[in-house]
């Protein structure tokens, strides 16, 4: 009976302690690399395997109807890109810019903007989701990312694709840091993954990512990068911003964003 | 009390709570609390809700707003429902010198982190699935599920039990009565599937593995509002649960959950079910 009653204190009191300093409580895992974050991040691969378990290559992601789009696509991140060749490409109606592959790739290629938009193009109405918890449907054309790799035919060691792009969030002491993403080749070779070069039946504004950006149906905002001027096919992550695959990855979001 | 209570404390020690139940009560107990608070983290990246597919920015489909706005010289907290607007400094939208929708003392972390409350979030959010399912095969097996359906006499003896709960007058039995079984099995069969469906809704990629949940659900954002709801239903049940605890005896409540030894009432001649 004292034991028990022991016991209740002492479950009562760490109840208690839990309560009281509140939600100071797992602030230890802000802190990158620390024990504790690790613990909580070694349930996203978790999740990766479950939903390409359940969903395989080839699940599709809802698509919607024109009835559907009811306002224009919110931007978000990075609306303006002001470095001095993006500046000048835009200046020029991007007629200029091309689209370069490279890496782990039998044929690196570079693709004029004309060359991009002369081939197969997809249409689709989707469902745009940020991380913060926003959603908006808007109609998405574009080159399927798998024509692109197909004929830069990737190594057979080549596990992700890596998309550069021209613009840059922040500015830390090394100069600008430029946003970067990438997608392992599963969802690079999903048959809704399009280079996007026009929405909602016109030319990509430069707000949404002119003039090309990624459309990654299954996963969230953050993992469609805008700008994309050059598509890396890497087989890891090393020698990449902070080694783990993309811009807000670097920064402690998972890096895969089916969730 | 003891007399009033019919012979409260005065029964024997039974063994009540299994090994099981008492660790996936605890299990879930501190999954959900983390998982409530990193919630409202998350929640505070854009503290609206809609109904449908997406939020709208051009046109107006939001049940709840949580901003904050400039008044003369003063920054006002509000929180919008519906058509009306409530102002909420100090406890939603603005706490003082912070202008976020739920305030620090309510989020996990304590500072705006958006990325830390969401791999908090998902962390608990597979402990209490995967417990849940040990718990539901297990409990399936040992027919502990079967305790906690209401059965036709529970029902029948609902009103007397209604009027016995709201004298705070308490039956200590070795079974549950009519309204714990609907209370636990109201937080175990609907409010956390409903969690963990609504949940799922929210992932772009579950999406495409369900798309017939979507629109069961009625849209990505109407999942996201029923989310918030049940979880208000949850912070609802947490309430009564704790009221309950403390009105029926807490350290005997207490001892049977860490435990598994309750003392239940003596027997009554009448042989009326506790």
């Amino acid at each position: 009976m004292t034991l028990d009653r022991r016991r209740f204190l002492r479950a009562g009191l760490l109840g208690a302690t839990a309560v009281l300093s509140g939600c100071k409580v797992l602030d230890g895992a802000n802190v990158q690399g620390s024990v504790t974050r690790g613990v909580f991040e070694a349930v996203s691969p978790l999740t990766y395997r479950a939903q390409r378990l359940l969903g395989g290559g080839h699940s599709l992601a809802p698509e919607y109807t024109d009835a559907d789009i009811r306002q224009g696509q919110r931007p978000n991140g990075s609306t303006d890109p002001d470095g001095a060749e993006y500046r000048a490409l835009a200046a020029a109606g991007f007629e200029d810019y091309v689209l370069r592959v490279t890496g782990m790739v039998e044929q690196p290629l570079v693709l004029t903007y004309a060359e991009v938009q002369a081939m197969p193009a997809r249409t689709q109405i989707t469902r745009h989701d940020c991380v913060e918890g926003w959603s908006c449907i808007a109609k998405w054309t574009g080159v399927p990312l798998g024509l692109v790799l197909d004929r830069a035919r990737p190594f057979p060691e080549a596990r992700f694709a890596v998309f550069h792009c021209y613009d840059a969030i922040e500015r830390g002491l090394s100069g600008e840091v430029r946003y970067y993403e990438s997608i392992d080749l599963i969802d690079a070779h999903h048959p809704q993954t399009i280079l996007a070069y026009g929405m909602n039946g016109a030319a990509l504004p430069i707000a949404n990512g002119a003039p090309l950006r990624l459309r990654v149906e299954r996963q969230l905002g953050y993992k469609m990068a805008k700008y994309v001027h050059t598509i890396e096919l890497v087989d890891s992550f090393a020698g990449l911003g902070f080694g783990r695959g993309s811009y807000w990855a670097d920064r402690g979001y998972e890096w895969y964003a089916g969730i | 009390m003891a007399q009033r209570n019919g012979g409260y404390g005065s029964g024997p020690l039974i063994y009540r709570q299994t090994l099981l139940t008492r660790a996936t009560h605890w299990v879930w107990a501190v999954s959900l609390f983390f998982l409530m608070l990193t919630g409202l983290q998350i929640f505070n990246a854009y503290p609206s809700l809609h109904l449908g597919n997406e939020s709208g920015f051009e046109y107006d489909n939001a049940l709840l707003e949580i901003g904050a706005r400039q008044v003369g010289d003063a920054v006002q907290g509000y929180t919008r429902i519906g058509p009306w607007v409530f102002d909420t400094t100090g406890v939603l939208g603005v706490q003082g010198d912070a202008v976020q929708a739920f305030p620090a003392a309510l989020t996990i972390p304590s500072n705006q982190s958006l990325a830390t409350g969401r791999i908090i979030h998902f962390f608990f959010a597979w402990v209490l699935v995967g417990t849940l399912a040990v718990w539901a095969v297990a409990s399936a097996i040992s027919g502990h599920l079967r305790q906690l359906v209401p059965t036709g006499r529970d029902l029948a003896a609902l009103p007397r039990d209604l009027a016995d709960h709201a004298r705070l007058r308490f039956h200590h039995g070795r079974g549950y009565n009519v309204l714990q079984k609907l209370a636990y099995a109201g937080v175990l069969f609907v409010a956390l599937p409903l969690m963990i469906l609504t949940g799922l809704s929210m992932s772009p990629s579950f999406n495409a593995i369900a798309p017939w949940l979507l629109e069961v659900l009625g849209g990505r954002q109407t999942a996201r509002t029923l989310h918030f709801v049940v979880m208000l239903a949850l912070v609802g049940f947490f309430i009564v649960h704790m009221l309950m605890i403390v009105a029926a005896g807490p350290l005997n409540e207490l001892r049977s959950i860490v435990t598994g030894w309750y003392r239940v009432d003596a027997e009554k001649r009448d042989g009326h079910d506790a």
